[in-house]
């Protein structure tokens, strides 16, 4: 199946044409953030305060890349585990987040949360950090820089080939795809 | 008594921590080629080619094979004959990985206090390092840098003698069930069976320094890792877990000798990224 092709950041219509096992391509901003960085906005949001920046629409990647070497955008950038995410999820999907990129099993609250708000869960191939960093063309530390690997970066993405796990209507391909070749 | 200076130690360690990250060994490359025969998944098949070409990429590019550079685990053999000079083996060691991790621009993955500050201590260190003193005046060192991603999808259990090798094939293929698709398959399974509680950790670790594909030299345990990984594949998880044939590219077991009352089983879980790399001094 050909991939389709998506804009970042996301509207709610193409969300909602996208189905568990369809493969994407993503292109335009998206935003970075791992554990450290998720603990950070939603301390933020418990206390009202405005975010360093606005998720409306966005795409997050939870990513912490090696460091760049001289003439390099971005090191190594391959998806970390998304289930240490879950307990923040829903309230990036709240503040109008609209998909997010890792790899590995999502909590049944997001895969809620996900159907509540209109968003996707997008994996993208663990372990192929090479591949992905060269769909990675501009790099840049937007919050948190003090976190290193774990600061917010603001990507610019051509191509970023994605798989989608969990869509807007339930379906979760962790699930469907190895019910289809068990023995 | 051979003299060894422990600065040709660091070097070499520094050496070993940039290819190793960049470059995967042809046993994994091999058997992750080999993979892409056996898949009938088309997705899968996807998966295993961007597998495969981010390898050529690392290698072109000279940039890791994946973000997550590792835990440095060593286990080192220190010849009885040899006598290290200007310090020891495990500040040498260290300072190998840090000039390796922060020259190489390697991801610096450690932090400091585990449960309260997490601060990052800057240059991944400290390594884990195993050390056996054997005979001869040669120093081995085997480096493995350990994804977090696939440590985290470990276990230890304590089967009882009754449970037998029906009970350690359950236990083992439910574990890496459960694990499904977070350890970033086609995963490498490393089982650790026998000794104490610690012991077959360690066991379950060593197995993933393994060449991919080497079979136990027990013929009875290389029918054992074989009949484990057919159970595993059957569960149809496949690359990434999008569903498929391969969901392991091999089942390493290790074993020790065992209390009469215990039958410790351990499983330590690799990323098709099971970098490992051996050197002698």
């Amino acid at each position: 199946m050909e991939p389709k092709k998506i804009e970042a950041p996301l509207t709610d219509e193409a969300v909602l044409s996208l189905k568990t096992g369809d493969n994407v391509l993503i292109n335009g901003v998206i935003y970075t953030a791992r554990d450290a960085a998720h603990k950070k906005l939603v301390e933020l949001m418990d206390q009202g305060e405005s975010l360093p920046i606005d998720l409306q629409g966005q795409i997050i990647y939870y990513v912490g890349p090696t460091p760049a070497k001289p003439g390099q955008v971005i090191g190594s950038a391959g998806p970390t585990t998304s289930g240490r995410m879950d307990a923040y999820t829903p309230r990036m999907l709240e503040k109008g987040m609209k998909a997010c990129i890792g790899k590995g099993l999502r909590n049944q609250t997001v895969k809620d949360a996900l159907q509540q708000y209109k968003g996707l869960y997008l994996a993208a191939v663990g372990g192929a950090g090479a591949l992905l960093s060269q769909k990675i063309k501009q790099s840049e530390v937007v919050a948190y820089p003090e976190l290193g690997a774990e600061a917010i970066h603001r990507l610019e993405v051509e191509d970023f080939p994605a798989t989608v796990i969990n869509d807007a209507y339930g379906n979760d391909l962790y699930a469907e795809g190895a019910k289809a070749y068990a023995r | 008594m051979r003299e060894l200076a422990v600065s040709t130690i660091t070097d070499t360690v520094a050496g070993m921590c940039e290819e190793a990250n960049i470059y995967l060994g042809e046993d994994v490359s091999g058997a992750l080629k080999r993979s892409l025969e056996v898949e009938e998944s088309p997705t899968g098949k996807e998966v295993l080619k961007q597998l495969i070409d981010n390898l050529e990429i690392a290698k072109n590019e000279q940039i890791p094979i994946c973000q997550d550079t590792g835990f440095a685990v060593f286990f080192v053999e220190l010849g009885q004959e040899v006598h290290l000079t200007g310090g020891t083996l495990e500040e040498a060691i260290n300072a190998g990985v840090k000039k390796g991790y922060t020259e190489g621009y390697l991801r610096k993955s450690i932090v400091e206090d585990p449960l309260y500050d997490r601060k990052n201590t800057g240059d991944n260190t400290p390594a884990v390092i195993y050390t056996a003193i054997v005979p001869g005046d040669k120093v081995k060192i085997a480096f493995a840098p350990k994804g977090g991603g696939s440590e985290n999808m470990s276990a230890v259990k304590m089967l009882k003698p009754a449970d037998g090798e029906e009970g350690l094939i359950d236990f083992v293929v439910n574990h890496v069930k459960t694990a499904g698709p977070n350890p970033c398959p086609p995963i490498v399974v490393g089982v650790g069976i026998g000794g104490t509680f610690d012991k077959v950790a360690v066991q379950a670790k060593k197995a993933l320094f393994r060449p991919v594909g080497q079979p136990h030299p027990d013929s009875r345990f290389a029918a054992l890792e074989n009949k484990i990984l057919d159970k595993i594949n059957d569960l149809g998880v496949g690359p990434q877990g999008f569903g498929g044939r391969v969901f392991a590219l091999a089942v390493h077991i290790e074993t020790f000798p065992s209390h009469i009352a215990s039958m410790a089983a351990a499983v330590n879980i690799n990323c098709h990224a099971c970098r490992h790399l051996e050197k002698i001094i």
